[in-house]
């Protein structure tokens, strides 16, 4: 079945090293997502007409487009048309971070709206500042429902980050082939055990945190 | 930007824009239909299929479509199951769109409140009735939103489909890429097709939200 070659040598350990390289992408720009999308998301709660036409135009860009054509237009555009080059892992974290803070923006805005406006006229009347009304009522209320809604952000950026190996990162699926190939010869059904190890793989990465985000959402409705 | 290059990769796009979107949106009818059956068997609690389709949601939720299609098209012919290309994706993205829209279904489902299915109980309706003329109508109003964006969502998957050789936009971008070496014309065409596919389906998406959100009965 061709699990047997990932048993041979180091090959387990250098499909797990390949893992890690996408989870280190994928954990960059989270971060990245995270910090940025918190400041647009902020900016887009303001209401101003400027900012709103253009975040308009912004999620609307990294709604339709595929994050692969992102991929390709950063990675072989900027090359191309303005003579940068940009390896491959910068390539990938800016398109990824591109995408996150879209997608974190968007949540931090529509949480900051689904605050009811009684929240802050209740605040006012028993005498908190302003600033004493954010730091107290909203922002705690706010962390509760973005807590869970970020920590699915990261499987779906673990999921996304697969699609570096088309622009030549090494990373878990590229290792795979290249055991597939080195054993060609000797275990010609590889690729059935490989690919299916390297499915379990993501699996096993995405599923604790899609669990941790489901259980946070339940625990802390309302 | 050269007119002329652009020109006579158009047909090449045309060509490749007709295969990807006859893929994807087979792949979104098998995602439906796979995406109500689970979520049916999961709602009513089918003993066995509903642990299967449970399983299944969570593999295909958790893991990317790279790596499904992989797997069937890489893996499985080594086990003796062939699947040409076409199928391959086509088959994939039903399975990765099924997971999510099972998920939508079965939320909508569980977002019909109780009074519904008292009143319509209390009114002499039997479960049949009580399903396909109350629950099913309600729970599909409100999942559309859902579903829109599982359709967008999946429409922008089929660009991995390139990775198992399918003549897809993205195939045909990196194809020229590399022949021609005019890569700020191919990635051009490349952009203006995936918007012409999905600039539609996201503007139709937000009008059917709208509507459909008029027909939520009870809210």
């Amino acid at each position: 079945m061709g699990f047997e070659v990932l048993l041979k040598g180091s090959n387990m350990l250098r499909l797990l090293t390949g893992l890690l390289v996408s989870l280190k992408i994928s954990m960059i720009s989270v971060v990245i997502s995270i910090v940025l999308g918190v400041a647009v998301g902020i900016m887009m709660a303001l209401k101003n007409p400027v900012i709103t036409v253009i975040s308009r135009i912004y999620l609307e860009i990294v709604r339709i487009m595929p994050q692969m054509v992102l991929l390709f237009i950063v990675y072989f555009g900027s090359t191309k048309a303005l003579g940068i080059n940009l390896s491959a892992e910068t390539a990938s974290i800016i398109v990824f971070s591109f995408w996150g803070t879209a997608e974190m923006a968007d949540l931090v805005r529509g949480s900051l709206l689904s605050i009811p406006v009684i929240q802050y006229e209740s605040s006012m009347s028993l005498g908190l500042t302003k600033l004493q009304t954010y730091v107290y009522v909203i922002v705690p209320q706010i962390i509760r429902r973005m807590i869970p809604l970020s920590i699915n952000l990261i499987t779906r950026m673990i999921k996304t980050t697969s699609l570096v190996m088309m622009i030549g990162i090494v990373e878990v699926l590229k290792v795979g082939q290249q055991i597939i190939e080195a054993n060609r010869k000797v275990s010609p059904n590889a690729a059935f055990g490989v690919f299916l190890v390297i499915f379990l793989l993501y699996f096993l990465a995405c599923w604790p945190i899609s669990l941790l985000s489901k259980y946070l959402e339940k625990k802390w409705e309302n | 930007m050269n007119q002329e290059v652009i020109n006579s990769y158009i047909p090449l796009y045309i060509e490749a824009f007709f295969l990807t979107v006859k893929i994807g949106w087979l792949g979104i009818m098998l995602s439906l239909i796979i995406g109500v059956l689970a979520a049916f068997v999961i709602h009513f609690k089918v003993p066995v299929l509903a642990q299967i389709s449970k399983v299944y949601i969570e593999l295909f939720r958790n893991t990317p479509l790279l790596v499904q299609l992989f797997f069937i098209y890489f893996g499985l012919p080594k086990i003796g199951i062939s699947i040409q290309a076409e199928t391959c994706g086509f088959i994939g993205l039903g399975l990765l769109g099924g997971s999510y829209m099972a998920e939508v279904f079965r939320s909508g489902l569980e977002g019909v409140p109780v009074s519904q299915t008292e009143g319509a109980l209390a009114l002499g309706l039997t479960q049949r009735q009580l399903f396909t003329y109350i629950i099913f109508p309600e729970a599909l109003s409100q999942s559309v939103p859902g579903i829109v964006a599982n359709v967008i969502f999946l429409l922008k998957e089929t660009s991995v489909f390139s990775a198992i050789s399918l003549m897809d936009l993205m195939f045909t971008a990196k194809d020229l890429i590399g022949l021609y070496y005019d890569t700020t014309e191919a990635l051009f065409l490349l952009v203006v097709f995936y918007v012409i596919m999905l600039l539609p389906v996201s503007f139709l998406g937000n009008y059917i939200e709208k509507k459909a959100r008029f027909k939520t009965l009870g809210v």
